[in-house]
């Protein structure tokens, strides 16, 4: 067993394990990447159906509740002894008599109750059907719960930001699958033909590597017309991320392709009548798709801040679309996050998202090849 | 040079304290699965002025045994227990596995008391410095030199190991250095305090033999001018044979055997020892299997006839009008050191390479004759179901994720001729055929060593019936107790099927053991053939004689270096690297 | 070397003038032109200019032109006069409102290059010589979320903190008594007070990612041979640490001029816009909506041409520093 990177499994069972087996056993090994992974494919499943996770309607508008803070769910009822019983507390509106800013104090002696899997607003699944189940749902329908607060109109923060993550997660799903099909087909044509081609492919992609993305971005965000439909906004949103996003992966499958070419099991494969199809498909395809799903899996962060940052900066998606870098416009002058901070909640699930990509990502590219030379 | 070396007055061995003595050590490695012993009890000593050559198979401990001594150990290794006292010159004596291993009193003596030097010179020298930076380094650490007196010496340590022009060499980067001068640079640099003890660790194994017996003369020379004492790491047995005044055999991490050269050679004790010294005498002489096989046809047309072959890289020629036949039956060895073409030679017959000019001529079944140099398409796809190949690196030649019986049954099933149930079988039958147990078939090659790889990469070459098969440095990278299986079932396989094979290989013993007719390649020409007895032991040519006297002969007994020289091209376009006036060239 | 240093800079021609062309078009693509923009604009305060005004001000601007022809006159203006056309909606040469933000474009970005190296280089070299350490996990843990935070988010918590514990207005570069003032001690010294918020909030993510960079290159190193033959020579293991593996894991640590420029270039645009710094970025966001394209494509052009100047910079010092690049 010199030559595989995992020593602790059973010899018998490590002969015969293929190499997604023996990548699964490394990356298991890797803790962090495992709550990462974990953390990822939480996410992701909130993104198919953000609906049933929102409590309230994203676009719902509430004058009542303008920077309304957030309120806290309490599991445990202590009014009449110690019992099980998910509840909040409803904020009560008061103005200050003199600056007439806006008050909210919990009114503990109402107290309304969470029922889970219970009804509220009516969403569409990936716009397969409808429906009306939602994991947390409020039983009185007068006094929502704004978990993370609600922002100027008065929409649920928690909500948006949960019905964000569709859009915000998927760009990136999107904008890196675009750019791998150009990266994989550049990138491979170069390292497969090398010569004269990769020649002038490398130095394509060295320039599109040195310029600076954003100006560009800027630029091209800015050619797009105001008045799109938001889901040719969104395509054109994600070609334009992908426009350089591309280079850096082209160059990944270069370099595999260039390295696997002189590989002698390749060679062999040749000597043994292989077709060229076969040797691609049947060889070197499976050697590098794990170093090529590790690195989209690194790349996928960088598109959703960049996703975040154009249409934090009004260039990118426009609302009414809800994604993460829209809901932070909300938070672009110090006047409102000073009044109402919980704004910078979109930014948290950011965070979050991009910091379990990055980990996941990494305990993969480090997985991704269990053979020692 | 010379003279000087020769005058230095060899110490007197005095019965009193060794140089080192080391005492029932053990190294261990922790590993995630538990602690890994690679070197287990081992206890010995060396004289001041004496060779003692620790010897033993990949994995036997003996490099990690070598850097113990100065607590070079890579992570996570750590000394558990034992003794390795030191007794200086000063008459002090110091316990060397007992100090901090970043401690001052052991950085004191690495490299003042005892030097090393490693098996790869390239990577062992920084590619960012200059050679002259990193030996005057050493003397300004030790011996407080100031950057002049540290260059004018480094100057002469390297007129010392024989490099041309030291002064402008001094400034050179390791990089633009040959192989050889790398490595007499890392001599230099470990001489350069005059230390009682040089560790050799493999110093010579990355090397070509006539590059190899040069630097064992060097050490040496070196080595009875300065007094010093030889720890000598290696895993070949020619080379024990002709510089060890004591020989440690180790085997997974313990010892063997430990005893005088001449005892070990000529009445080993351990039944490894004997298994080790058995495998190289045996490359001494033909195989038997070889020698109770009637004789070959020499009139048969031959089944592959190259033409005057040329292959250019570029400026480079690797093989320059080449011309070779091959008969039925027949196994023509094709020997050469680095740079001299042999490769580029088996490939060029496959086509993996396309030859710049020449012809190859290959005789089918059916007596048609057809010109692989020039094959296209389905013809080359049928002639390379004729001709296989077999490849040196086990591991890389086997696509790591396929099962082997993927690998195996991929010639096959990718030519149409058998599927499913009948694909089975082949594979099955194939595998016995190497000695392979069929039920193996569905593990992966990480699973299977580097002997049983190489059985799978015949299995392979076997699976379409080929009548030739090019087998490349085949059992170069394998541990000498396998390398015979592999070696005995290539011919056992050879008169089962009838194949012809063109043996390439840098290593003389296994083209005499093996091949009935051998070609000498040298700078992309082929300068002899011949009969294998014939070219092995009464060559023609100069240079095949040069090559031949550089072999390390396995006995003690039979140390005559006088006979050793160094082939210099006799032609005007001579490289003035190739010119060199060491006392090798006699 | 010269040879390389000589083909290296012949390679900045084609790669500028793709550049130029590449900028050119891009403020080319929005539909419609200064022109019409104009008109939306006066007609939104009910004005009406008719067509023969429409066409005598494209006339005037050369915007009836084919892009071709506009383009290679730009061109021609900036190569032989360094005119880089006039600014539509400043009415005034383009050439005099981009310098001096230019100017604090690179300051910024040279000091954020500067900050990042001075704290990426010991931490990484730190992380991977005590691998696995408390402090290599807890520089770790800083890589990952310094890699996760977007920037303009750290520049607006940074401010929301600044204005509500300390009640101080974090942005500019300037305080406003030296905004329009001209150059002094006085200003450079109160730019240097101003300058390190912005250049703290670039420097996280890029020193995240080289930290990573350099663990990785030292962890590459640290295993070589020659690292062994150093300790065998008796040499302390700093000493040995900073001649051997630091030198040799820094030639590729250099190369990463190459893209931390056009990486900080493209984030000190967000947080410009964030921090209202008076840099390029909030001028060229400005144009870029207003369709002023000259001043658009000279800023879009001079970043672009700033960051392949930082990759002929890096890959010359990398050439210095490595012999085996030199003696090619």
């Amino acid at each position: 067993m010199a030559d595989i990177a995992i020593t602790n499994i059973r010899p018998d069972r490590a002969a015969v394990a293929s190499q997604w087996q023996l990548i699964w056993w490394a990356f298991k090994r890797h803790r962090l990447a495992m709550v990462a992974l974990f953390v990822t494919v939480a996410m992701y499943i909130v993104a198919v159906v953000p609906g049933f996770f929102a409590i309230n309607d994203p676009i719902q508008q509430n004058a009542r509740a303008t920077f309304h803070p957030p309120q806290a769910i309490h599991f445990f009822d202590t009014t009449k002894g110690f019992e099980f019983g998910p509840h909040y507390y409803p904020l009560k509106l008061t103005r200050d008599p003199e600056t007439l800013a806006a008050i909210f104090k919990e009114d503990t002696t109402r107290r309304i109750p969470i029922t889970f899997f219970g009804r509220g607003y009516t969403y569409s699944v990936l716009g397969l059907f409808e429906t009306d189940i939602h994991l947390i749902a409020t039983t009185d329908k007068a006094h929502p719960l704004f978990l993370f607060g609600a922002d100027r109109l008065g929409r649920d923060v928690y909500s948006r930001t949960v019905q964000g993550a569709q859009i915000s997660l998927s760009i990136g799903l999107v904008g890196v699958f675009l750019s791998l099909l150009l990266g994989i087909v550049l990138g491979g044509i170069s390292g497969y033909y090398g010569g004269r081609i990769d020649f002038v492919m490398q130095r394509v992609i060295d320039f599109v590597l040195s310029l600076p993305t954003i100006p560009i971005w800027l630029a091209l965000a800015a050619a797009l017309p105001q008045g799109w439909p938001a889901t040719l906004q969104y395509m054109m949103i994600t070609i334009i991320l992908s426009f350089t996003g591309w280079a850096q992966l082209a160059r990944v499958v270069r370099g595999r392709f260039l390295s696997l070419r002189t590989e002698e099991f390749v060679a062999a494969a040749r000597l043994d009548g292989v077709p060229e199809g076969r040797i691609i498909f049947r060889h070197m395809l499976p050697s590098f798709a794990s170093h090529i799903i590790a690195s989209m899996t690194l790349a996928v962060p960088a598109m959703i801040l960049a996703e975040t940052s154009l249409s934090f900066l009004g260039l990118g998606l426009q609302p009414p679309t809800i994604s993460w870098g829209v809901l932070l416009r909300e938070a672009q002058n110090i006047r409102s996050i000073a009044t109402a901070p919980w704004l910078f909640m979109p930014g948290a699930a950011v965070v979050v998202a991009v910091m379990a990509l990055n980990l996941f990502g990494d305990g993969l590219r480090d997985a991704a090849d269990p053979y020692n030379k | 040079m010379t003279d000087i070396l020769t005058i230095a007055p060899r110490p007197s061995i005095t019965a009193g304290k060794p140089l080192l003595e080391v005492r029932n050590l053990v190294t261990e490695f922790p590993l995630r699965t538990g602690i890994f012993r690679a070197v287990d009890n081992l206890s010995f000593s060396i004289e001041p002025g004496k060779t003692l050559c620790v010897v033993g198979e990949s994995g036997s401990g003996k490099s990690v045994t070598a850097r113990s001594i100065l607590q070079i150990i890579d992570a996570p290794g750590r000394i558990a227990s034992g003794s390795i006292t030191l007794n200086r010159q000063d008459g002090s004596s110091l316990d060397l596995a007992k100090l901090d291993p970043r401690g001052k009193l052991i950085r004191s003596v690495r490299g003042a008391d005892i030097a090393m030097i490693f098996q790869e010179p390239m990577s062992s020298l920084s590619p960012v410095h200059t050679v002259g930076d990193q030996i005057t380094e050493v003397l300004r650490l030790h011996l407080k030199m100031s950057k002049a007196e540290a260059r004018a010496e480094a100057i002469s340590l390297l007129r010392q190991v024989e490099i041309p022009d030291p002064e402008k060499a001094l400034d050179r980067y390791a990089f633009q250095y040959s192989g050889g001068m790398r490595q007499r640079a890392m001599i230099a640099m470990a001489l350069a305090c005059k230390p009682q003890l040089l560790i050799a660790d493999e110093p010579t194994t990355a090397l070509d033999v006539t590059t190899q017996a040069e630097i064992l003369d060097l050490i040496s020379r070196l080595q009875k001018a300065h007094g010093m004492a030889v720890l000598f790491i290696t895993h070949d047995m020619g080379v024990v044979a002709q510089i060890a005044d004591d020989v440690l055999v180790m085997h997974h991490g313990v010892m063997k055997e430990y005893g005088p050269v001449d005892e070990i050679f000529h009445a080993p004790k351990d039944p490894y020892t004997r298994m080790l010294i058995g495998s190289v005498l045996k490359l001494e002489q033909k195989a038997e299997i070889r020698l109770a096989r009637p004789p070959l046809d020499t009139t048969a047309d031959p089944i592959l006839d190259i033409r005057n072959l040329t292959m250019e890289f570029g400026e480079l020629k690797a093989l320059n009008d080449v011309s070779i036949a091959l008969l039925p039956g027949e196994t023509l060895g094709i020997v050469g050191e680095s740079g001299s073409g042999k490769t580029t030679m088996g490939r060029s017959i496959m086509r993996l390479y396309d030859p710049t000019a020449g012809e190859m001529h290959y005789r089918r079944a059916n007596g048609q004759v057809v010109d692989l140099a020039r094959l296209e398409g389905a013809e080359l796809k049928a002639a390379r179901r004729e001709l296989r190949m077999v490849f040196q690196d086990p591991f890389g030649s086997l696509n790591p994720r396929m099962t082997v019986a993927q690998v195996i049954g991929e010639p096959l099933l990718v030519n149409g001729i058998a599927r499913g149930r009948q694909l089975d079988e082949r594979v099955c039958h194939l595998m016995e055929q190497v000695g392979l147990d069929p039920a193996t078939r569905e593990r992966y090659p990480h699973a299977f060593s580097g002997g049983q790889r190489q059985r799978i990469g015949i299995a392979r070459a076997i699976t379409l019936n080929p009548r030739v098969i090019v087998a490349d440095e085949a059992t170069s990278a394998l541990d000498v107790s396998v390398r015979f299986q592999v070696l005995d079932l290539l011919m056992r396989l050879q008169d089962e099927l009838g194949l012809a094979y063109i043996f390439i290989s840098h290593d003389i013993g296994v083209i005499r053991y093996m091949c009935d007719r051998v070609g000498v390649m040298y700078r992309g020409r082929l300068v002899e053939m011949g009969e294998a007895e014939k070219v092995c032991n009464t060559p023609d040519h100069p240079y095949t004689q040069a090559l031949i006297s550089a072999i390390p002969r396995p006995d003690p007994r039979d140390r005559d270096h006088s006979r050793r020289f160094r082939y210099t091209e006799p032609s005007p376009y001579t490289e003035p690297s190739n010119v060199k006036n060491g006392s090798s060239a006699r | 070397m010269l040879k390389f240093v000589v083909k290296r800079l012949l390679w900045m021609i084609p790669s500028l003038f793709a550049v130029s062309f590449l900028a050119f078009v891009l403020i080319q693509l929005p539909p419609g032109d200064f022109v019409t923009t104009y008109i939306a604009t006066l007609a939104s305060s009910n004005e009406v200019i008719d067509q023969n005004t429409a066409a005598s001000l494209r006339e005037r601007f050369g915007l009836d032109q084919p892009m071709l022809v506009q383009y290679l006159k730009w061109i021609w203006g900036i190569v032989t006069r360094g005119d880089f056309g006039i600014s539509f909606e400043w009415q005034q040469p383009v050439s005099g409102l981009i310098w001096e933000r230019m100017a604090l474009t690179l300051v910024l970005a040279l000091a954020s290059l500067i900050a990042t190296w001075a704290l990426a280089l010991p931490i990484g070299v730190y992380s991977a010589v005590k691998k696995y350490s408390i402090g290599d996990y807890a520089f770790t843990a800083f890589t990952f979320f310094g890699l996760s935070i977007p920037s303009f988010l750290l520049a607006l918590v940074l401010m929301y903190v600044a204005a509500v514990e300390f009640g101080a207005d974090v942005g500019g570069l300037f305080s406003s008594e030296y905004e329009t003032a001209p150059w002094s001690i006085a200003k450079m010294f109160d730019l240097l007070t101003h300058l390190w918020l912005p250049v703290a909030i670039l420097a996280v993510s890029s020193t995240a990612s080289l930290i990573r960079v350099m663990r990785a290159n030292m962890l590459d190193e640290l295993p070589k041979p020659y690292v062994t033959t150093a300790r065998a020579k008796g040499l302390s293991e700093f000493r040995l640490l900073v001649k051997y593996p630091l030198r040799i894991a820094l030639n590729p640590f250099i190369s990463t001029i190459a893209w931390l420029l056009p990486n900080l270039i493209s984030g000190s645009v967000v947080v410009a816009i964030v921090l209202n710094l008076p840099t390029a970025a909030p001028l060229l966001l400005q144009s870029l909506m207003a369709q002023d394209m000259y001043l658009a494509g000279a800023f879009v052009l001079l970043i672009c041409a700033l960051t392949l100047i930082g990759s002929l910079i890096s890959d010359i010092l990398l050439a210095l520093v490595d012999p085996r690049i030199r003696l090619e």
